[in-house]
């Protein structure tokens, strides 16, 4: 499942809703990720671009990863602005047992940084001002060049 | 006649294009100063599926995104 929401992302709920949602699936494990906005470099805040359809199919097949794994995956994640200690985005795997959860987060967000379709900006002095230096090509990158 | 889009950070509208292929798409845009500088970091897809070649042929109202670097989270 995910989840796309205009602004800052409610994480108690989420992690709530989640929850309630597979109470009853008979899953051991519930791993979830928050990433939450913090102080550096006198930003504001951080403002994310996301093209739907490629994040889509990336997050499709990962979903499909994690069901050969007898898995499930959630995600969720902010468009436009998220300000100092509000939250953007949220991953979490379900599984039967603790060690498949614990290797599929950490690798699902690894492929997340560096795959999913979505640009981020420092939001400082009234400006967006796009974070290329923390950002990564994705592979295959250069092809036109 | 193929759209081109630029996604994230590239601030460029959309072109429409009579091409046959990325080789000619890539010939077009080093030409082009507000993309050209793009080129190097810009993952390129076809009708939303990144592809890896440049030889694949393209077809009328085919829609081509160049996605360059990304960062999540």
């Amino acid at each position: 499942m995910l989840q796309l929401y205009d602004g800052a992302l409610d994480v108690p709920t989420l992690l709530k809703e989640w929850h309630e949602e597979e109470a009853s699936s008979n899953y051991g494990a519930y791993i979830p990720f928050v990433g939450t906005v913090r102080s550096e470099d006198g930003i504001d805040g951080l403002s994310f671009d996301i093209y739907e359809p490629i994040l889509n199919s990336w997050f499709a097949s990962w979903q499909k990863k994690a069901e050969e794994q007898g898995a499930i995956i959630k995600m969720a994640h902010s468009r436009g602005d998220v300000m100092l200690h509000e939250s953007s985005y949220i991953a979490a795997v379900f599984s039967p047992k603790r060690r498949v959860a614990l290797e599929f987060i950490d690798s699902f967000v690894e492929d997340f940084k560096a795959s999913a379709p979505i640009w981020k900006y420092d939001l400082k002095e009234g400006k967006r001002v796009y974070a290329k230096e923390r950002s990564t090509a994705i592979k295959g990158s250069g092809l036109l060049a | 006649m193929v759209r081109v889009e630029f996604l994230g950070p590239i601030q460029k509208e959309p072109l429409e294009l009579e091409i046959n292929n990325l080789n000619e798409l890539s010939a077009v845009l080093k030409e082009d100063k507000e993309v050209s500088e793009w080129l190097e970091s810009c993952a390129v897809a076809v009708n939303d599926a990144l592809v890896t070649s440049l030889e694949a042929p393209l077809k009328d109202g085919d829609k081509i995104s160049l996605l360059p670097p990304v960062c999540g989270g």
